[in-house]
């Protein structure tokens, strides 16, 4: 399976803080990938120098065989690199339709086209994907008056919108309703299945993770602990040290 | 466009149409009315429906009766050749302006840029004031109109008239094409926009010229109504054209489409009572209207009805699926 994702020896420092020491990563086109850690350990720091919101110290970032660490965000999503935010990041005084007609793929978006209304298939888009994550009854609500999982789920259905290759999720199940959460994890594999979208996924629900993912990445303090197939991951005592706090 | 919206549109049009005509002697304050039309909905465009205040807007106004008046006096054509030559000219003037500035500052982040554009107006001012080619501090004066005493405050009034309506037409339907919804995402989210891949910078580069471009034009046509530039009181009025602007489309609902035609209407109207029977305390009383509007319309008269009755604007939710 060609390696969609390379991530390759990232250092990323704050002032004095190592966030990322030396990370690398590979995610194979089709995967899901997880990447856990305890809190602090630099997760979505990774995730943000993936994304381009911020500069690399060090080491290198391909996405489809290209350099990606020196561009900025809106360049790395148009190439098909998307992520979600672990606080959603929605449009709030726009209806829930509207929040998808905006979120079409950018690349190849013309100064001219951009001038003109979204194309019927957009509409046809959106409102499968509205019913794909359950808010069909709520697409002419402003999305700012859904609530936080609505929101969340909402922001799926966005990035869904803009057919990315690959999608970096923050913790996609946090803030909601457990019994929601099955559901959830049924809708990602189908969008990996289904549409041919890759995921990297940071997640804290280990039931969550180790039933979603066919591949985990450990971070502890910047570095990478431990990486292999769910059950070989939940096994090593140094990820349990580290999420205990004993490492 | 719904029933009622359509009716209003053509009550207003009729309104433009008879009045200059039947109030005669008014045709410049009712010339001036559709001036302020056309400055709260330029001004909202990037202030209301994406999110970035500028105060400078007036720069491109000033821009416009410059260009305009010089291409007049220098053009050596007969009146109306020379002035729609001119009120072209102001626009695309206007507009260069705004991508130049707008490439540099529009980088910038809401309260930065709002910052920025501070200084745009008075140095354009300044920069007038200090230029021999443009009158300098005496300013210019735009070519006599040729008709009748009176024509002028007539022909002005349905040239604005017809430039509100033009622009009004416009913006509503730039407000659902791809780049509206981008101005309303950025407006928003910032971050998120970028995140999506959305070209930011070109679509506020974008929002910001095509206002110009129609400031540009306006600013032209009321250098010729007023028959006189001067660089600080006129052209580049920035406390007063400048401010008025910002205050009628957040007076009227900032972010949508009538409520900048609103706030002009009311604004321009009150100010006109005030001028009338509060001489000498007119600028007073506008101080407490204005601090009357932040007080009890933030979001402005359209905002405070959409937030009574949402159903009538759309949100609603839908029992079926």
């Amino acid at each position: 399976m060609s390696a969609l994702l390379e991530v390759d020896a990232v250092s990323k420092r704050f002032g004095g803080v190592v966030a990322n020491n030396a990370v690398s990563i590979t995610v194979g086109a089709g995967m899901i990938v997880g990447l856990i850690g305890p809190n602090g350990s630099g997760k979505t720091t990774l995730f943000n120098s993936i994304a381009g919101a911020h500069p690399i110290d060090n080491g290198s970032i391909r996405f489809e065989g290209h350099e990606i660490s020196r561009l900025r965000t809106g360049a790395i999503a148009r190439r098909g690199l998307l992520r979600t935010f672990q606080q959603t990041r929605i449009y709030g005084g726009m209806s829930c339709l509207e929040n998808l007609y905006i979120s079409v793929p950018q690349s190849g978006m013309g100064w001219l086209e951009s001038l003109r209304r979204p194309p019927p298939e957009a509409h046809e888009d959106a409102e499968e994907l509205l019913g794909f994550v359950g808010l069909r009854s709520k697409r002419r609500l402003p999305a700012g008056e859904l609530s936080f999982g609505q929101q969340k789920l909402l922001e799926l259905a966005m990035a869904l919108m803009n057919r990315p290759r690959l999608l970096l999720l923050d913790e996609p199940t946090a803030g909601i309703n457990p019994t929601l959460i099955n559901g959830l994890i049924d809708r990602l594999r189908r969008i990996n299945a289904d549409l041919g979208v890759t995921l990297l996924v940071i997640e804290h629900n280990m039931r969550v993770i180790m039933n979603l993912a066919e591949h985990i990445y450990c971070l502890a303090h910047g570095e990478i602990l431990a990486s292999g197939e769910p059950d070989a991951v939940r096994a090593d005592s140094r990820v349990l040290d580290a999420y205990l706090g004993a490492g | 466009m719904n029933r009622k919206e359509t009716t209003l549109c053509v009550a207003l049009l009729a309104a433009g149409l008879i009045a200059p005509v039947a109030f005669s002697a008014y045709t410049s304050q009712i010339a001036f009315l559709w001036v302020m039309v056309i400055f709260a909905l330029t001004w909202d465009m990037l202030g209301g429906h994406a999110g970035y205040n500028s105060f400078g807007n007036v720069l491109f106004f000033g821009v416009g009766a410059y260009t305009c008046a010089v291409i007049q006096r220098d053009a050596g054509l007969s009146y109306f050749t020379a002035l729609f030559l001119g009120l072209g000219a102001a626009g695309v003037m206007a507009a260069v302006t705004a991508v130049v500035f707008g490439l540099a500052i529009l980088d910038l982040r809401g309260h930065y840029f709002a910052i920025a554009t501070l200084g745009l107006g008075i140095a354009g001012g300044e920069i007038a004031a200090g230029w021999r080619y443009v009158g300098a501090g005496s300013g210019l004066v735009p070519p006599l109109y040729p008709g009748q005493l009176g024509d002028r405050g007539l022909f002005f009034s349905y040239l604005f008239l017809a430039l509100a309506a033009a622009v009004f037409v416009l913006f509503r339907r730039l407000y659902r094409t791809q780049f509206g919804l981008a101005l309303h995402a950025i407006r928003d989210n910032e971050d998120k926009a970028e995140a999506m891949g959305l070209h930011t910078t070109r679509y506020k580069v974008t929002g910001w010229s095509i206002s110009a471009f129609f400031l540009g034009i306006t600013g032209g046509g009321v250098g010729n109504l007023i028959g006189f530039i001067d660089p600080h009181d006129v052209a580049f009025a920035g406390s007063t054209y400048g401010v008025w602007m910002l205050l009628m489309a957040i007076l009227g609902g900032k972010g949508t489409i009538w409520g900048p035609v609103l706030g002009a209407f009311v604004f321009h109207i009150t100010q006109e009572l005030f001028w009338t029977y509060l001489l000498g305390w007119q600028r007073v009383a506008m101080g407490v209207l204005i601090v009357l509007i932040v007080m009890f319309f933030p979001q402005g008269i359209l905002g405070w009805a959409r937030e009574r009755w949402p159903q009538r604007f759309g949100a609603t939710v839908e029992d079926r699926s």
